[in-house]
């Protein structure tokens, strides 16, 4: 991991970057494998779909697919809570599928369909889980949300095709949608404002809507 | 309007609105991702720069010199603004650790650079170029070696009535046990942010503040501008819990950077620098003592607490609580302040109260027993309906004894086992907690401004915010139920530095203030549009379905808005009622655990809150604050701890995967009841607050309840497996 320049750095220093940061000594010495590389970062041209439409971006290849939505695309529904895939605020669906859209660069999604939480629907318009959400409180800030909703929709289709969790008791029997397996699934997903109790209820009244 | 002697009967008693329950009116903004925060504002006309902060790699000492020519060189950077190099910045009044500026380092993740460039990633990439000579300096992290070393906290503190110690010593009955509470992080959801944008002189900032002019003021006198220059916004908060009460980095960054930059400049601090570079609630080391004759009576009780800082900081006032809650005639409280490096110690959920019910609450619990007096039987003996240091001071409503009763029978609390670890299923050994809730209400002044327009629209604007409470849709109820126009009538603005000074949202004070504001601009309204439409009486005047009355005289409200439209500002400013009276909330939280007798885990099976805490103004949003307060009382039982690095002097869990907050496998369904009450004293609304009220004493509940299921009696929170698991018992 380290490069040359940074074998410089005296015993002291290097204690106490490491000790004190990972992030700050490994992303050091990427600092510096980067200056001896060319100047301008690399960037690659990508086509995907977000919401039905197709977009066409042009971007430096570390962008993220959550940062490519926030800032390039503007679509701020999906929010960066922790960037590192520990809080699941920014959950878009990819292909149906939920991604944590911060874990994800963007150029790693040539020809997908992604859907973000302004494709579920709109005030006017609501999708039965955003309406849900609304009904029963599931949030209190806001930030979570449009994860806890992407999430949600996609986790009910997990159970209908029948993919157990860690709390599935019986995997030869069709795995049913319980509070338990519900709470268990939407577990990546944090809410500080504490509204599971009131999301959990949400889920399971669109839920049972559908069945 | 002032607010000096207790509310006579008002528009708001009606309840045609107020007390109903209105799904929030921001909802489909935020459930469709239309609700813009801090860092979404986007003028598509304007390029943005990014800034990406650098913080201090050290704790406590010194930076020799920065070297930031491979930064400033780096692709795509437009600028790199350094501690150094713009020298000395006045502190904010309500910061205690300076944000930026000057070569001292007063802990670790300290801001010290700003990069900023075209793109995120740029920018990224070049702040970890920024290399720092520092001259590290010992310091003191550890509050049990700095125990001894604390002082009594400036202004002072400590309380007492009687003789305590003569009384403790004679008490036939005794406890005296010390409880510890860890560092704890508000780890709020969405990260601090902001826009900063110059026009000349003029700066504008989208950002993520609790408290607008708090903040407006303290980054004006941290860029040694005037704060009429300092135009803010705020109109959706991705959580606060008191971390975005003051001024942070990323405000006094982006407005540094967008100078230096000469280009608007975003700024975010990314989520492992929460816990290191903004505050946290300090941990506590806490004793108490409890004396009582065999009849229960309380009759000298003792709470004691310590806590760190960094120079120039406060105590956590966790004693608060037990001047007020129990009675007995002979008490003391005292609390001890160390000097500690780490990072700004400060307000989160119920500072004060909720550490300090953490420790008083398992206290009574283990006096119960060793009384042998149920626990809930035990508080309702030592109810007080006076301040207990303080006799003549009333409580201006205290309902505890019916948050307790009526807790007891929906919980079923008489099938809990007298015996603690006599019940057992299966594997698991199952156990009931209860703890009373107790909050004091805090009253600011608040003001509003008030609009009609000829369509009858009712539009709201004050600088309140809306950090998940509610606000929204509380503003709205109030203005609706003062000027009798349905809700969908009202369009409320919030968290704009051009709007009048509100309370913000903070110490639970929120709710009740705001509204009062709200109150009271809409009754200078009422008057106004009385005069306009020409009513002579004022006292028999009713504001309903859209029209305004009196007698058989009935004149459509929108008329009186006319063309021009009619607008009216006010203040609530309180009198001295919160010092003739005491004025608190109260409850009861029940709770049933499951403990895994192999492995130490313990699962939350029940909770019940009851709640006494004035008139609920929305029971949707009420019931939302205290689920959340419960759930977040739930992560300081079983799970929350900044871990402290003693030697290097940081908080080492700084993300939300090491920092273990509660996820959804975590929180059963949740019950929460209201009492119906109002309390005249607080405001014209007869409100208090709530949000804080339902984090105080969960955590005890939970621990009482573990101490029920296994007979097992932890005092250090968080109450981890390795806490446990040396005294379960043996696997059968």
């Amino acid at each position: 991991m380290q490069s040359p320049g940074a074998l410089e750095i005296s015993r002291r220093d290097l204690l106490a970057a490491s000790a004190a940061t990972v992030t700050v000594a490994s992303a050091h010495s990427l600092g510096h494998a980067q200056t001896k590389a060319t100047t301008a970062p690399q960037s690659t041209k990508v086509t995907f779909t977000v919401n039905g439409e197709g977009r066409e971006l042009q971007l430096d290849n570390r962008t993220t697919l959550l940062d490519a939505l926030r800032e390039h695309l503007h679509l701020t529904g999906t929010k960066k809570g922790c960037d590192h895939g520990q809080c699941g605020a920014c959950t878009v669906l990819i292909d149906g599928r939920r991604v944590n859209a911060c874990l994800t660069l963007a150029v790693m999604h040539e020809g997908d369909s992604i859907t973000t939480l302004e494709g579920l629907g709109q005030p006017e318009n609501l999708h039965p889980m955003q309406a849900a959400f609304v009904k029963h409180d599931g949030f209190q800030c806001g930030y979570c949300t449009p994860g806890q909703i992407c999430s949600s929709v996609a986790m009910l289709e997990e159970i209908k095709a029948n993919i157990p969790s860690h709390v599935t008791v019986d995997l030869t029997a069709p795995a049913e949608i319980t509070p338990a397996e519900i709470r268990e699934r939407m577990s990546g997903n944090i809410c500080r404002c504490g509204a599971y109790s009131n999301i959990v209820e949400a889920i399971t009244e669109v839920a049972g809507r559908k069945a | 309007m002032r607010f000096d002697t207790p509310a006579a009967t008002n528009p708001i008693d009606q309840g045609k609105v107020i007390g109903k329950p209105i799904p929030r009116i921001d909802g489909p903004l935020k459930t469709t991702g239309k609700a813009i925060y801090a860092y979404e504002w986007h003028d598509p006309n304007t390029r943005y720069a990014y800034g990406y902060i650098v913080g201090s790699a050290i704790a406590k000492g010194r930076i020799r010199s920065m070297d930031v020519a491979a930064a400033r060189t780096a692709p795509g950077v437009i600028a790199v603004v350094t501690s150094d190099g713009v020298g000395e910045l006045k502190k904010g009044k309500y910061n205690t650790a300076k944000l930026f500026g000057g070569t001292e380092i007063q802990h670790y993740h300290q801001a010290i650079a700003v990069v900023v460039a075209e793109t995120f990633e740029e920018a990224r990439a070049a702040a970890a170029l920024v290399k720092v000579d520092y001259a590290e300096e010992k310091g003191a992290f550890d509050l049990t070696a700095a125990k001894d070393s604390a002082i009594e906290p400036e202004g002072g503190g400590d309380s007492g009535a009687g003789d305590f110690d003569a009384a403790f010593e004679a008490a036939p009955v005794k406890l005296d046990q010390v409880y510890t509470t860890p560092d704890q992080s508000h780890a709020m959801m969405e990260p601090h942010a902001s826009i900063a944008a110059w026009n000349g002189d003029d700066l504008t900032v989208w950002t993520s503040s609790q408290m607008i002019d708090w903040w407006r003021t303290d980054l004006a006198t941290t860029l040694g501008i005037d704060k009429d220059k300092v135009h803010l916004m705020s109109p959706f908060i991705g959580g606060g819990f008191g971390v975005k009460l003051f001024l942070r980095a990323d405000a006094v960054l982006a407005a540094l950077a967008a100078r230096e930059a000469k280009r608007p400049v975003k700024v975010a601090l990314p989520r492992p620098f929460l816990m290191n570079n903004t505050t946290h609630r300090p941990a506590t080391i806490q004793r108490i003592r409890i004396g009582a004759g065999r009849d229960g009576k309380i009759t000298a009780i003792a709470h004691e607490s310590w806590s760190g800082d960094l120079p120039g900081g406060g105590p956590e006032v966790a004693v608060q609580q037990t001047r007020l809650l129990y009675a007995g005639a002979n008490r003391m409280t005292a609390m001890r302040l160390a000097t500690l490096d780490l990072p700004e110690g400060n307000a989160m959920r119920a500072p004060g109260e909720a550490p300090g019910m953490m420790a008083l609450e398992i206290a009574i619990d283990e006096m119960a027993e060793r009384l042998g007096l149920d626990p809930v039987e035990f508080r309702i003996i030592n109810d007080t309906q006076v301040d207990p240091e303080n006799p003549e001071r009333p409580f201006s409503h205290r309902n505890l004894v019916g948050c307790l009763r009526t807790g007891a029978e929906r919980f079923g609390w008489q099938e809990r086992s007298k015996q603690p670890g006599a019940r057992r299923e299966g594997n698991w050994l199952i156990g009931m907690g209860v703890a009373a809730a107790f909050r004091n209400n805090l009253v600011l002044n608040s003001g509003a401004r008030v609009r009609l327009d000829r369509e009858g629209v009712v539009t709201v604007e004050t600088d309140m915010t809306d950090i998940g409470t509610g606000s929204y849709t509380i503003i709205a109820q109030t203005a609706a139920e003062m000027l009798g126009v349905p809700i969908e009538k009202v369009a409320v603005s919030l968290g704009d530095s051009r709007f009048p000074v509100s309370s913000g949202s903070g110490g639970q004070f929120g709710g009740n203030c705001s509204t009062a504001g709200v109150y009271a601009a809409c009754a200078k309204l009422r008057e106004a549009v009385a005069q306009k439409l020409g009513f002579n009486r004022t006292d028999d005047l009713v504001f309903a379905d859209g029209e305004v009355r009196s007698g058989d005289r009935r004149m459509p409200l929108a008329q009186a808005a006319g063309d021009e439209g009619l607008v009216a500002e006010d203040l609530i400013e309180f009198g001295d009622l919160t010092k003739t009276h005491q004025q608190s909330t109260f409850g009861a939280h029940f709770v049933e655990v499951a403990v895994d007798v192999a492995t130490g885990e313990t699962r939350i099976r029940r909770m019940l809150a009851v709640c006494a805490a004035g008139r609920i103004l929305n029971p949707i949003t009420a019931r939302s604050q205290v689920i959340g307060a419960m759930t977040m009382g739930v992560g300081g039982a079983l799970t929350e701890e900044l871990v402290v690095d003693k030697k290097r002097g940081f908080f080492v869990n700084h993300d939300l995967a090491a920092y273990e907050v509660p996820v959804h496998a975590d929180i059963p369904h949740q019950e929460v009841v209201f009492l119906d009450e109002t309390d005249p004293m607080s405001s014209p609304m007869k409100a208090k607050g709530i949000a804080e009220l339902g984090i105080c004493g969960v955590a005890a509940a939970v621990a009482n309840a573990i101490y029920n299921a296994t007979g097992i009696r932890v005092r250090e929170y968080p109450i981890t497996l390795d806490k446990l698991i040396e005294e379960l018992p043996e696997i059968s």
